[in-house]
């Protein structure tokens, strides 16, 4: 019986007609050591029931911090004014009592990391239930069982046992999972989403978005994504607000402004994302600059000082957010919002139009045959195992983790190799024995014809020059404590350029990168992100290797960032005739950067090939549910779309199962007869050709476009 | 879980009699009982020093002594002092006294050391958090030296201005006081107030600094806003979701606090007057009795080790995150 009480009452309260949520001018300030930061400046904008609002914009633009005014979470030393009316019931001002009673019942809200958002040291049923116990008066037995119902809905197996498990217990994507059953626990009438897939791989990122798709039909909520990413809402959200220094830039239907964006920062973050679906070189435009100083801002348009439309009449006065096209549903905040209007191109061409962003040509040696080219990285067979062991005093063995289980492909000079798969699956594993350049437990690695198992310590320091890397942090991988110009000066003092050519060298790789050379006494803690992996890749080029080995370079940049790195990778590419082994999870990047893709799947390479013969035709069914699992920036197209949901979470690579290690997840494995199944369970496929430089290691390989 | 608190247990064991063994040979080498015996005036006949030399096993090498001795102590025979009487009969008096004064003033330390710690931590910034600060550092920098003596003049103020004793600060009891069960009570708390005091204003300084950090810790995580975002108000989420996670590493400081204190505790007794262990330690020193010492230090060992074992249950009880391995 108390269980029927909670159950959902679809669609919406009929309570009211109106807006669930209306937010009216709202400001938003914080003090800060050199003055108050205006975080959000008159912001006002509109939830309708059942509908969802997608907010966009880079780091620091204001998106959270206004959702956390919504859900009254901000610090007590934030200043709050305006209005926000839910359920047309006024919110500011209210008491944390009172709040505390809206929150969680009527408004929920899903974090961006899964990780940290539940209490380690309850299980994940008591965390459920106590969402539905601090509103109702229900038992904790119904409570319980609730919760466990919950856990089901969002798709967690075996939930009666799973809702006694930690968190620590589960994967990211199932922790975000448990998050959005305590969101819908109490039936709410508006979802608030921060970021809720940007922790998250590919795959589990679909999920994820899926799921929210279905608890918003269960609940029938409204629903506002916060995200940095144009791509994952192009298919999801009904209506659109881009917000660029803490105010709203442009407002409309999704359609419209992915269509016809009539602000420059909306045109400059469209162009800015790499597209899955393009095999032709697509230019990529980078939003110079970075966001201004939310405590000093200057007058006049704050996106004034990046935007390639500037005149000087932008810097008289802020543009308010006007109606454009004549419609009262599409509203853009620029002065010069007529001329891009007027402009031929629409969409991402016009970004690129405006913006004036280049395709980076090939390298000289590109235009040789692949198979005559040199071979500057070969691996073959390659394995890696890691022994599990139990027991403190007397350590046994009770298994191995098969990290890397013998792995085959080349990099030939002046290519990118992609190498792709979810996170678990080896790429960082394979990339760390490629560095480390010992002899392998199985199998070979080769840098420039030389053998890693041949090599002493003398030539290995020598085959270091010719091959380097550039991380993922660029936070981290920068002593903080070093002047950039020490930083970039480092290698070639190791390996023992004279002074005066580091002193001449590094002022010129400065410049290679795209940084001013004045800018060496610095520390890197003065740089921006982008600023400090330029600084890592002008590391990197110091000792002119002929490889540089890329580990998810761009993946912990902003998207618009993101494009400006992308730009001077190729671009370098193209001068210095290099080859990169360029690992990432992110598979439009990897489209827009690579000549050829290695997918790995639980330590094997699972598909492998020319880029576009296999984006365009991949032939392994895991290959096609990580392409469809990519989400495309263009509403039209993504509705259309039919995604290839992956159940569950990797298998552990400690047990892999036998025969094909994918066909645990695999779709295509799940549609075959039982004969042909036993096939997939007894043997292990082997990597066959499909096509030319083309191949997938799949016993029913079909091809299935999913783009 | 219970089979890897076991076997902590059995290591402790041998821990305890490593420190022991090793306070006991220490003692026996240095230690020259006969030689005072020899001092006295006038000098005792050689028969009784050989006596006395017999029954103290000193014609014994060290190891063969710690052996008799410590097959004593498994049968709960302690030995004797130097002046012949047996060590058992004062242990148990002693621990009592001890354990009295350091349980109380450990619980009370850890109590208000926790509060006022999260207090600090949620108003940080405020007056209350600056107060909380400066109080501490104060009476962190202050030795039970100062604070003893401190202590004792502002109850000797206080009683003078009340025009009774009510803080009495020499010893555990009035010595001959006489009345029903609920007046001896009375007695005792007048004695133990201040002692306690001394004991539980430094620990509330300790923990309240460790404690105000963890706490901050956790008041931006997370985790915490998932919770008010379910619904709970701030003040619950801080108890429920955050007090528990911050506690969990103050569990290690909580037992080896207690362990530390048993063994620092020496200067407290002495000031209030309190016959526990630590001014047993003394006298045991002052008539160079290897025995005493090693009771003392076996003791202090027991204390130490069994708050680490404590530490191992308190956070296996904290955070599941130890109890799956």
């Amino acid at each position: 019986m108390t269980t029927s009480e909670i159950q959902f009452d679809t669609p919406a309260d009929p309570v009211l007609d109106g807006p669930v949520l209306q937010v009216e001018d709202l400001h938003v300030s914080f003090p800060s050591e050199s003055g108050r930061v205006r975080a959000v400046r008159g912001l006002s904008y509109h939830v309708s029931p059942g509908e969802v609002l997608g907010i966009v914009g880079e780091s620091g633009s204001g998106k959270s911090v206004s959702s956390l005014a919504v859900m009254g979470l901000l610090p007590s030393s934030a200043r709050i004014s305006g209005s926000i009316k839910f359920q047309g019931r006024e919110l500011i001002g209210q008491n944390d009592a009172e709040l505390s009673k809206i929150r969680g019942r009527r408004i929920s809200m899903v974090f961006q990391d899964p990780l940290s958002a539940l209490t380690p040291v309850y299980t994940v049923g008591d965390q459920i239930a106590e969402a539905i116990l601090v509103h109702r008066k229900v038992s904790k037995a119904a409570a319980a069982k609730r919760a466990v119902e919950l856990l089901d809905l969002v798709g967690i197996p075996n939930a009666v046992e799973r809702a006694k498990a930690f968190p620590h217990e589960f994967s990211g994507g199932m922790r975000q999972r448990a998050v959005i059953a305590m969101a819908i626990a109490n039936d709410p009438d508006l979802i608030i989403a921060d970021e809720p897939t940007t922790a998250l791989d590919v795959t589990v990122q679909a999920q994820v978005l899926q799921l929210l798709e279905t608890a918003q039909e269960v609940t029938g909520a409204g629903i506002v994504i916060i995200t940095h990413d144009l791509g994952v809402v192009a298919g999801f959200a009904d209506r659109l607000m881009v917000m660029y220094a803490g105010r709203a830039v442009e407002k409309g239907n999704v359609d419209e402004i992915y269509q016809r964006p009539r602000m420059p920062y909306t045109l400059g973050l469209l162009g800015s994302i790499p597209r899955l679906d393009v095999s032709e070189k697509q230019a990529l435009v980078p939003i110079k600059g970075q966001p201004p100083s939310l405590t000093d801002l200057p007058d006049g348009c704050p996106f004034a000082p990046r935007c390639p439309m500037v005149v000087d009449a932008c810097h008289t006065a802020e543009p308010p957010l006007v109606d454009v096209d004549g419609s009262a549903e599409h509203s853009a905040a620029c002065i010069r919002t007529n001329e891009i209007a007027a402009a031929d191109a629409e969409g991402a061409e016009a970004a690129v139009e405006i913006f004036g962003a280049e395709v980076a040509g090939e390298p000289e040696v590109a235009k040789i045959p692949r198979e005559q080219r040199d071979v500057v990285l070969g691996l073959d067979n390659l394995v890696k195992e890691y022994p599990v062991n139990k027991g403190v005093v007397f350590k046994r063995r009770v298994g191995t983790v098969h990290a890397v289980a013998g792995i085959t492909f080349d990099v030939r000079e002046g290519e990118t190799l992609g190498l792709v798969g979810e996170s678990g699956c080896g790429k960082t594993t394979t990339l760390m024995e490629i560095l480390n350049l010992q002899k392998p437990m199985g199998g070979e690695i080769s840098v420039l014809g030389t053998k890693s198992s041949e090599v002493d310590s003398k030539r290995r320091f020598a085959i270091r020059r010719d091959m380097s890397v550039v991380f993922q942090d660029p936070m981290a991988s920068l002593d903080p404590r070093i002047t950039i110009h020490d930083c970039i000066a480092e290698p070639m003092q190791v390996h023992g350029y004279s002074k005066d050519e580091i002193n001449r060298r590094v002022p010129d790789l400065m410049r290679l990168v795209g940084l001013r050379p004045e800018q060496l006494s610095r520390y890197p803690g003065e740089f921006s992100g982008g600023q400090r992996q330029r600084i890592g890749i002008a590391r990197a080029l110091a000792l002119e290797p002929k490889l540089v080995v890329l580990d998810e370079p761009v993946s912990a940049l902003d998207v618009s960032i993101q494009a400006g790195v992308i730009n001077l990778l190729e671009e370098l590419k193209s001068k210095l005739g290099l080859a990169y082994l360029f690992v990432a999870h992110d598979l439009s990047v990897v489209r827009h950067i690579a000549d050829r893709v290695a997918v790995m799947y639980l330590g094997k390479i699972i598909e492998i090939g020319e880029v576009d013969s296999v984006f365009d035709a991949p032939r392994h069914p895991y290959t096609q549910a990580l392409l469809s699992a990519i989400p495309i920036p263009d509403p039209v197209k993504e509705r259309q779309r039919e995604r290839i949901i992956l159940t569950g979470d990797l298998p552990s690579p400690a047990n892999p199962p036998s025969g094909c290690r994918f066909r645990t997840r695999c779709f295509l494995h799940a549609s075959l007869p039982p004969e042909q199944q036993r096939k997939c369970i007894d043997v292990e496929p082997p990597r066959e050709v499909q096509a030319p430089d083309h191949e997938a290691a799949c016993h029913f390989a079909q091809i299935r476009q999913v783009l | 879980m219970a089979g890897f608190l076991l076997r902590r247990l059995v290591n402790y064991v041998v821990l305890a009699l490593v420190a022991t063994f090793l306070a006991f040979t220490l003692a026996s080498a240095t230690f020259d009982p006969i030689g005072v015996l020899q001092q006295r005036n006038p000098p005792p006949p050689a028969a009784s020093i050989e006596a006395k030399k017999r029954d103290l096993h000193l014609d014994q090498p060290i190891p063969q002594r710690f052996v008799t001795w410590m097959g004593g102590v498994v049968k709960g025979d302690f030995g004797r002092t130097v002046a012949d009487r047996p060590i058992t009969d004062e242990l148990g008096r002693r621990i009592g006294v001890s354990l009295r004064l350091f349980l109380l003033g450990i619980t009370i330390g850890i109590l208000f050391g926790v509060l006022l710690g999260v207090v600090s931590a949620i108003r940080q910034y405020k007056f209350s958090d600056y107060f909380a600060t400066l109080f501490s550092f104060i009476l962190l920098s202050m030795p039970v030296l100062v604070l003893g003596p401190l202590l004792k003049l502002g109850a000797q103020g206080l009683n003078d201005a009340i025009g009774t004793n009510v803080l009495i600060f020499v010893g555990e009891t009035t010595p001959g006081f006489q009345g029903n069960w609920f007046e001896q009570l009375g007695d005792r708390l007048q004695h133990l107030i201040l002692p306690t005091l001394a004991i539980a204003l430094g620990q509330i300084a300790f923990y309240s600094r460790y404690q105000r950090s963890s706490m901050l810790d956790v008041l931006g995580s997370d985790f915490l806003r998932t919770a008010q975002a379910k619904g709970l108000t701030r003040r619950k989420a801080l108890f429920k979701h955050g007090l528990r996670t911050a506690l969990i590493p103050m569990a290690t400081l909580f037992a080896f606090g207690f362990g530390l204190l048993v063994v620092g505790g020496t200067f407290t007794e002495k000031i209030f007057t309190w016959y526990g262990m630590g001014d047993w330690l003394v006298v045991g020193i002052g008539s160079q009795d290897a025995n005493i010492t090693a009771t003392v230090t076996l003791f202090v060992a027991v204390c130490v080790l069994f708050s680490g074992w404590l530490a191992d249950v308190l956070y296996a009880a904290l955070d599941p995150r130890i109890r799956v391995n």
